[in-house]
């Protein structure tokens, strides 16, 4: 996938944000962290400019959450979550990059319902690579892409990658 | 940021500058949790910590509990007064015994300095230290760090004056490494009797005159006054104590404009501080509290959080 194909795939889904929200001023986008953050902006960016309405972005850090934390093999580190508004009976948007096994988003939806109880929570994700551990789906899928559970799916953004791509790679090219 | 691979956190002798920096930035992401609704996150689920504190303590005891209970660790109070160290039983074999329940981690406080360095010598668990004597106090060094980087972002060059009673205090001395670590310039005030020479070793300055002492400074700590350690009589009287190093509105006014009162508690209203500058804006001492709360939780997240046995010390 390269950034003609990402730009394509995000006006799609944000088309179809709008449609299935008729109340987008009950909407909020919260990113996972790293990419989902911006991945969450630009959606609120072009919401923004097809509908005129202003969708905040939260920061989720699912650190903390996470269920293999005690079999870690490095520590982890603990960043910042930052979601400046009350998630209590609004529609919510998680945001992410790839949805693979579905425990980030399981950890997700635990820390955000912590935070309060939301009306609904929905998923966007950039790509779908299969291979769910657990009964998790995207509401809105940038690209299904079918892999192999040993290679390895990297999104670059230029925000943090300097690049903009989707990569399929195996496991022995990565450092 | 880098990793933090310390098995016990005994000291801040122990700690290098950037490992410091890692405590203060976890903290950080900590300090949120507490402002929730619900202030609970599930990171150290199933972890076991027992509070040993063979010294009474307010703020560290109950400061050490909400923040385990708030990364949901389950943790139980051991309380000197009511336990069989009363009966004789020692310090050694208390700790044992503890450890047979199978503990994740023990949380020391004891009057002895070194104690929860020996420990370690005999212990499975994470060691905490929690004030040893006048030895060190590390988890009040960090947090006083963290208040004093929100307030001034950064510690180089910066100022700190530490009043009071020096020789007794771990507080002080924890203080003291991490603010030079850190390349702070740091300046102890404090009687004679109570204000060793030898600290110039560990690169402070020393001065027995609070009012030249207080010139330029942007951060002032003050040290409890501790009076069940006065006995020995180490300064003649509490009035000549109060009028030469107590923080009066006229001393304060001589130091910069902005700068900030700190105090480790509990405070002696009008002995080292005027209970007007104690509640002032001026004033983080309550602050000192609240964070108090995220370092032992980014200290408790880094020593039990990530893989049993990989730590190298």
């Amino acid at each position: 996938m390269d950034s003609h194909k990402i730009k394509r795939v995000l006006h799609r889904m944000t088309t179809e944000i709008i449609e299935r929200n008729r109340n987008l001023k009950n909407l909020f986008i919260v990113g996972i962290r790293t990419r989902g953050i911006y991945l969450g902006k630009r959606i609120s960016k072009l919401i923004k400019e097809l509908e005129k309405v202003d969708i905040p972005v939260g920061v989720l850090d699912i650190t903390l959450y996470r269920d293999d934390f005690s079999r870690l093999e490095a520590q982890h580190m603990v960043k910042k979550t930052e979601i400046n508004f009350p998630v209590t009976k609004k529609d919510i948007l998680l945001v992410d990059d790839v949805l693979f096994t579905g425990r980030t988003i399981r950890a997700a939806m635990d820390s955000l319902i912590d935070l309060g109880r939301p009306q609904t929570i929905q998923l966007l994700v950039l790509v779908d690579r299969g291979h769910r551990e657990l009964p998790i789906r995207a509401d809105y899928v940038g690209k299904f892409l079918p892999t192999s559970k040993r290679e390895l799916v990297q999104v670059r953004l230029k925000e943090v990658d300097g690049s903009e791509e989707v990569l399929i790679t195996e496991p022995a090219k990565i450092k | 940021m880098v990793t933090f691979k310390h098995k016990h956190c005994l000291g801040i002798q122990d700690l290098s500058p950037a490992e410091i920096t890692t405590v203060l930035q976890t903290a950080e992401s900590f300090i949120e949790i507490s402002t929730r609704e619900v202030k609970k996150v599930p990171t150290l689920r199933g972890k076991t910590i027992i509070n040993l504190f063979f010294e009474p303590s307010t703020r560290t005891r109950s400061s050490f509990e909400l923040a385990a209970k708030r990364l949901s660790a389950d943790i139980v109070n051991f309380n000197n007064q009511a336990s069989s160290v009363i009966k004789g039983e020692s310090f050694k074999d208390t700790i044992l015994n503890l450890e047979a329940m199978n503990p994740d981690a023990l949380i020391i406080r004891h009057p002895s300095s070194g104690a929860p360095h020996f420990a370690t010598t005999f212990c499975r668990s994470h060691i905490i230290n929690a004030g040893d004597g006048a030895h060190e106090h590390p988890t009040q060094a960090l947090l006083d760090a963290f208040t004093i980087k929100q307030e001034k972002k950064n510690f180089q060059d910066l100022k700190v004056v530490i009043v009071g009673d020096i020789l007794h205090s771990r507080v002080a001395r924890s203080n003291i490494f991490l603010l030079r670590k850190m390349g702070s310039r740091v300046v102890c005030v404090g009687p004679p009797s109570l204000l060793p020479l030898e600290f110039r070793q560990f690169g402070v300055e020393i001065d027995f005159n609070f009012d030249r002492a207080i010139e330029g400074a942007e951060v002032i700590m003050m040290l409890r006054i501790q009076m069940e350690r006065q006995e020995k009589n180490y300064f003649p009287s509490i009035r000549e104590y109060r009028n030469l190093y107590s923080l009066t509105e006229k001393r304060f006014n001589r130091a910069k404009k902005n700068a900030i009162i700190m105090h480790p508690g509990p405070i002696n209203r009008g002995v080292e501080i005027s209970a007007d500058l104690a509640d002032s804006a001026k004033s983080v001492i309550l602050k000192q509290v609240e964070n108090g709360i995220a370092i032992r939780m980014a200290v408790l997240y880094l020593l039990l959080g990530g893989k049993e046995g990989e730590a190298t010390d």
